[in-house]
């Protein structure tokens, strides 16, 4: 620590709260960045965090085997009118079981746009054990955007496990997501999208999931809430190119004048992939509404509820 | 405590307004336990829900505690102290037993407390606290924990509408039994709209409701003698009741 120029303060500490569930400099490897730079970074024993030589980002490396470590990424941007490209990647060892927390929160108070794009890589070893959460927030109640456009491409080896934890709820006027992976045999992914846009945000999330080796299998489950004039689309596509499994759903509930776009997409290649789909787009239930009324919550009480528990 | 006057409650169908409850009048005495009774379509169900709030009549009034709660809305009578348990439970995506019996109980019940009331109606309180309220749970334990909401509120009125619709004659069995203990201990009044012979055994008063009117009212003894054997009072399954 110290070898940094910049320093975390006060509002980026409450903002890594909110990405990160940071109260205070994490256990094991971080690296923080606030407006552009590195602030603080942590290594450890088994992870090795590296800045790329051509400062575009940085390589996250953890030893084969390494086994409940953890790794904190989080992004801060708190000027306004900063726009920066990040690329981090994960190489994840052979047999390594561990969590790794991304994410990315803007507070912007000014009247330029802020903009982050990470591109994270992740390269999952034989047999590696990886959980890995994301989340998204924006504040500010300047005029300028809160711009996120984060991809990610994962390449999963034979045998290995990843769960993606992907959260967007409050504050980011325009975000584009887009995921990428590659599974071999025996591997599986998990991915849980929880999404909540309002005012005039645009959301746009999209899978692609390709599973090429045998018994391979992908779970992907978005649910999201579009409030007011709000804009949601939501592709998944998963290829089956070999003997697998392959289930996708898109579960949202609509308000006000928002609008939400659907698009499962699945290919199977081989006569032994088994692959399903499942949206569905609706309003709260009336009697939803109305069975929380009579436990004596107002009406607005009870929408909240009802989002809150949907999103949870 | 619960009085309603003169009610009358209207709908628009396809050949006019129909009029589904007609002048109908009635009192709910303190601490009583009331089952209504009668044929399908006369109404009852309808009446539960103006009971809640959730209908408003055409006209006549309902009066609680002596207050004028005709133009209360369904926060503010469940705020008084009526509850309802429906007849179809409603489901929720995402939101968990816990969190249901923690907004019906209006405070930060623990765990444990939480379990208490899932006991009540014979859940093994470990296995659903977190569990969704969603598909995944059965019409029985639906039902259940509709009731454990409604026991978790412990107000002065609990109106249950049809608690054995929907639900397998093994949950039944079950289900009586929750009725019996909420007889004995409760302090408030019960209100339960059924057909069940064995529910109807144990109320203080029936009322017969058809086609929109009272046409009995009285004590069990009184009552129960003309009603067996007809639709107002089934009788669960001959070869379980043996």
């Amino acid at each position: 620590m110290g070898q940094f120029d910049q320093k975390i303060d006060a509002i980026q500490m409450r903002i890594l709260e909110e990405v990160a569930g940071l109260h205070e400099v994490p256990e094991g490897a971080y690296n923080i960045r606030a407006n552009g730079k590195t602030a603080e970074r942590s290594t450890t024993a088994n992870i090795d965090i590296v800045s790329k030589e051509d400062g575009s980002g940085i390589d996250i490396k953890i030893r084969p085997f390494t086994k409940h470590e953890s790794v904190h990424i989080p992004v801060v941007l708190s000027e306004s009118g900063l726009t920066e490209t990040v690329y981090n990647d994960f190489y994840i060892g052979e047999g390594s079981d561990v969590v790794i927390v991304a994410g990315c929160g803007i507070h912007n108070c000014g009247d330029q746009k802020s903009e982050h794009d990470g591109i994270h890589r992740f390269f999952v070893g034989k047999n590696a054990k990886v959980k890995y959460v994301e989340k998204h927030y924006g504040e500010g109640d300047g005029k300028g955007q809160r711009i996120l456009n984060p991809v990610t491409e994962v390449t999963m080896e034979e045998g290995s496990y990843m769960e993606m934890e992907m959260v967007q709820i409050k504050g980011v006027d325009s975000t584009k997501r887009t995921t990428v992976a590659d599974l071999d045999k025996n591997a599986k992914l998990i991915v849980r999208e929880r999404l909540l846009t309002h005012g005039s945000q645009d959301a746009e999330s999209s899978f692609v999931v390709n599973l090429n080796g045998e018994d391979a299998s992908a779970d992907v489950v978005s649910r999201s809430v579009a409030k007011e004039h709000s804009h949601q689309k939501f592709v998944s596509q998963i290829n089956g190119n070999t003997r697998c499994a392959g289930h996708t759903e898109c579960d949202a509930i609509i308000m006000d004048d928002a609008k939400i776009v659907a698009v499962p997409e699945l290919t199977a290649n081989d006569v032994d992939a088994a692959l399903i789909h499942e949206a569905a787009i609706g309003k709260i239930a009336g009697e939803q509404i109305i069975k929380l009324m009579t436990l004596g919550l107002t009406e607005e009480e009870a929408e909240a509820q009802i989002v809150n528990g949907f999103l949870k | 405590m619960l009085t309603l006057e003169n009610i009358s409650f209207d709908v628009k169908g396809e050949g006019g307004e129909k009029e589904i409850i007609k002048n109908l009048s009635l009192t709910i005495d303190e601490g009583k336990f009331v089952v209504i009774t009668g044929p399908n379509g006369g109404g009852k169900s309808t009446l539960a829900k103006l009971i809640a709030g959730i209908y408003k009549p055409t006209s006549g009034r309902i009066l609680f505690n002596e207050t004028d709660i005709t133009e209360a809305g369904i926060t503010e009578r469940a705020n008084m102290g009526i509850s309802f348990a429906f007849q179809q439970p409603v489901r929720f995506k995402g939101v968990q037993v816990l969190d249901l019996i923690r907004l019906a109980a209006k405070k930060k019940l623990s765990a444990a407390d939480a379990c208490q009331y899932l006991s009540e109606v014979g859940l093994c309180a470990k296995d659903y606290i977190n569990r969704e309220v969603n598909g995944s749970l059965s019409g029985g334990e639906l039902k259940r924990i509709e009731i454990a909401t409604v026991l978790a509120r412990n107000t002065q009125l609990s109106v249950f509408d049809e608690p054995e619709a929907g639900i397998d004659l093994w949950s039944f069995q079950n289900l009586i039994q929750v009725f019996e203990r909420m007889r004995e201990s409760t302090n408030g009044s019960i209100l339960i709209i059924s057909h069940q012979e064995r529910i109807l055994n144990i109320a203080d008063e029936i009322v017969v409701i058809a086609d929109g009117q009272i046409t009995k009212k009285g004590s069990r003894d009184e009552i129960m003698p003309q009603i067996m054997g007809t639709a107002s009072a089934v009788d669960a399954c001959s070869v379980l009741n043996r």
